[in-house]
């Protein structure tokens, strides 16, 4: 049974998600276009016990979340651009110590103070590298108000089973976008909570790796006294520098997501089986990709679509599958070309790779990516399409 | 069962020995806030399993790796933002947070005074050297007029921050200053503020022997600790009568004792109360699992 249809808001939606997940832990520092979130966890978390606490600034929010995690508390923070930028110090911590934390974010124009109220998709390269150095990180894209709900509650989901941070990046469009939608009975919404170890403290070792790859977290309280640091640290939890060892727990950290990826990776796709042209849009633009890419079939054009829902790690071997029988490939983003890199590096050289992008605070409509699939339609009967790029 | 109180105080029951020898410098007075810091938890009394420590990074944050508790060695200057977090999602916990000067009053200034300003129950100690030891001795927000550092070559022409009178002004629950000399004080300083039920900052005038002391000539170990000596005045702790400290090396006098003290709701119970308007019922359970 799901809930009675309601006219919801997307930013609204991610809270409704959060909560559904158990999340009992918000701090926070209020920033267009993502308020919203804040102000719907303000309303909901004393209501269901839970904690909402409005930090000084973006830096001691994620602090907060992570320390209300490492208690034992599913925690998130959203936020927007320069408040994003303001959490990677942090949550690289929380991505080296392996504390379970949600962050979102809901995507402005930029850089720096940018256009607050419109919308872009410039984060791409941010999510995935925001923090110094090597890291895991799992980076979901809803496209819709439904979507920010689920993808809300997988965020959740994936942070406390592979105990890493999830950020979820979403269109300021779909934040403030109001749909009519079901929303499932919180008994229907499947959630999943971190492993507690309780075994004997002597026996407990808080980064000794189990066959799964994910190290079983000591809850605070419990009597296991363990140390947890950002420092590199070896399966006891304490600092080490020594070269093997260092080499051994990086090297387990930046492959732990590798073995899970069947879980991870999302794509939703159209039309891919005989695909000559594929446009690869996430998010919002996923859906104008949509739109285009049927309307292109009703041409006679063989064109289809792949619209990461996991962004990273970047489904890799959907992508390949479907590079490998097509002609090209349009990359469709609000930016001026991130996520085109990590699609060049995937397709084959006998794959056109065709930025589509637009900067200028405005979605990118249906007809930009008709157009652009025509053009690499048309450009394939002559020689190889040449590139549309719009900035 | 007789309980840690009833025995006498043995530092290495709170230690994590087999992390020996430890990282300090021969006569940090970190070391010293350190021993403190533990003789006032056994007194206290209080449970190992129902104590963390959060720390962030320099010397001083370093000590909490030794401590036999659920210890959590964070960033830089952002403790008090995880030992929030930590504090509001167990409540049953007794959170102490463990900083220095630079960790607590540069980068992490912003997250003391809105600490101070929450009152939410965590005891914050903030070890003052006037230097950042980790990094090699470059200066901080407390380094005195005229000392040398590695960033002020010429001698530091800046002012120093009171980090009490900041804390007090910003609504701590309780203040209070101790030096390395006085270690029985500074325990029962550090129980006054672990008891007080609300937000509380200690700051300990420790020495960095090895590089602030060295770069200005301000002798041993010893010899900085006991220049601390002059002008001690030996009444101890009441708001109203502070005594003065006034350290050659640390020009001006310096009060020691609890210094401000503020009987405002604590935080958390705070948020509760705040929650019933939501709850009419009843709030129960409040934090997340
Ligand atoms: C974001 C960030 N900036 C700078 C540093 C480098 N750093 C490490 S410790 C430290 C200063 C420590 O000084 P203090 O807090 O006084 O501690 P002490 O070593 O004196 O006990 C600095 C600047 C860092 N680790 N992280
Ligand atoms: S460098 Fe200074 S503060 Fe750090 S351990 Fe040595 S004496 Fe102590
Ligand atoms: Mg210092």
């Amino acid at each position: 049974m799901s809930k009675p249809r309601q006219n919801l808001q997307g930013n609204r939606a991610c809270a409704l998600g959060a909560i559904a997940a158990g999340c009992r832990f918000y701090a926070g520092y209020p920033i267009t276009p993502s308020s919203e979130i804040a102000e719907s966890m303000a309303s909901e978390l004393p209501r269901v016990g839970g904690v909402f606490i409005q930090m000084e600034d973006e830096i001691a929010s994620m602090g907060a979340v992570i320390g209300a995690s490492m208690g034992g508390a599913k925690a998130m923070t959203a936020t927007s651009g320069p408040g994003f930028s303001l959490k990677q110090e942090n949550l690289g911590y929380a991505a080296g110590a392996e504390v379970p934390c949600v962050i979102i974010n809901v995507m402005r124009g930029g850089p720096s103070t940018g256009m607050p109220t419109r919308p872009a998709q410039g984060e791409v390269m941010q999510a995935r590298w925001g923090t110094h150095s090597d890291h895991p990180i799992i980076v979901l894209t809803p496209a819709s108000v439904r979507e920010v709900f689920d993808q809300t509650v997988r965020a959740f989901n994936l942070s406390e089973r592979y105990r890493v941070p999830v950020v979820v990046l979403v269109d300021e469009v779909v934040g403030h976008l109001i749909e009519t939608v079901a929303l499932p009975d919180s008994d229907e919404v499947e959630t999943t909570s971190r492993k507690w170890a309780d075994g004997a403290r002597e026996d407990f070792k808080p980064y000794e790796i189990p066959e799964d790859g994910i190290p079983v977290m000591a809850r605070p309280g419990q009597g296991y006294r363990s140390h947890t640091t950002g420092l590199t640290h070896d399966a006891t939890g304490f600092p080490t520098q020594e070269p093997g060892q260092v080499e051994q727990v990086m090297t387990r950290l930046l492959t732990k997501l590798d073995q899970h990826r069947d879980d991870i990776e999302q794509a939703e796709t159209l039309h891919t089986e005989d695909a000559e042209v594929l446009v690869i849009g996430f998010g919002i633009v996923g859906r104008a990709a949509l739109s285009a890419v049927n309307q292109a079939r009703d041409l006679g054009i063989r064109a289809g679509m792949l619209r990461p829902i996991t962004l990273w790690p970047f489904p890799e071997r959907t992508l390949r599958s479907i590079a490998a029988n097509t002609a090209a490939v349009v990359v469709a983003e609000m930016n001026a070309g991130q996520l085109c890199l990590e699609v060049e590096r995937l397709c084959p050289d006998t794959v056109a790779v065709i930025p589509l992008n637009r900067i200028d605070g405005e979605p990118i409509e249906p007809r930009q990516i008709l157009a652009a699939i025509e053009a690499a339609a048309g450009s394939m009967t002559n020689s190889k399409p040449t590139s549309t790029k719009q900035l | 069962m007789d309980t840690p109180a009833d025995r006498s105080f043995d530092v290495e029951d709170y230690l994590r020995l087999d992390l020996f020898p430890h990282f300090l410098c021969p006569g940090c007075g970190h070391g010293i806030a350190l021993r403190a810091l533990l003789w006032a938890i056994h007194e206290l009394d209080i449970d190992k399993n129902r104590l963390a420590f959060v720390s962030g990074i320099g010397c001083s944050g370093r000590l909490s790796a030794y401590i036999d508790a659920d210890t959590f060695h964070v960033t830089h200057g952002r403790p008090l933002a995880f030992a929030s977090g930590l504090k509001l999602a167990r409540p049953e916990m007794n959170v102490i947070v463990i900083t220095g000067d630079g960790d607590c009053l540069a980068i992490g200034g912003n997250h003391l005074i809105h600490a101070c300003r929450r009152n939410l129950d965590i005891t914050c100690l903030m070890l003052n050297n006037e230097v950042y030891g980790m990094t090699g001795g470059q200066g901080s927000p407390t380094t005195s007029v005229n000392r040398y550092t590695t960033t002020t070559p010429l001698g530091n022409h800046e002012p120093a921050f009171d980090a009490c009178e900041l804390a007090a002004a910003a609504g701590a629950g309780l203040v209070g200053r101790e030096v390395t000399m006085q270690v029985p004080t500074m325990k029962d300083l550090i129980k006054q503020g672990i008891s007080h039920p609300g937000f509380s900052f200690i700051e300990i005038i420790s020495d960095c022997t090895e590089i602030y002391g060295r770069k200005n000539d301000l002798g041993s170990s010893a010899e900085m600790v006991l220049s601390q000596k002059k002008d001690i005045l030996p009444t101890y702790i009441d708001v109203a009568e502070v005594n003065a400290v006034d350290q050659p090396f640390r020009p001006g006098s310096w009060q020691t004792g609890v210094l401000a003290k503020n009987d405002r709701q604590e935080y958390y119970k705070a948020y509760l109360d705040y929650c019933k308007q939501a709850n009419p019922p009843g709030h129960g359970e409040t934090h997340g699992r």
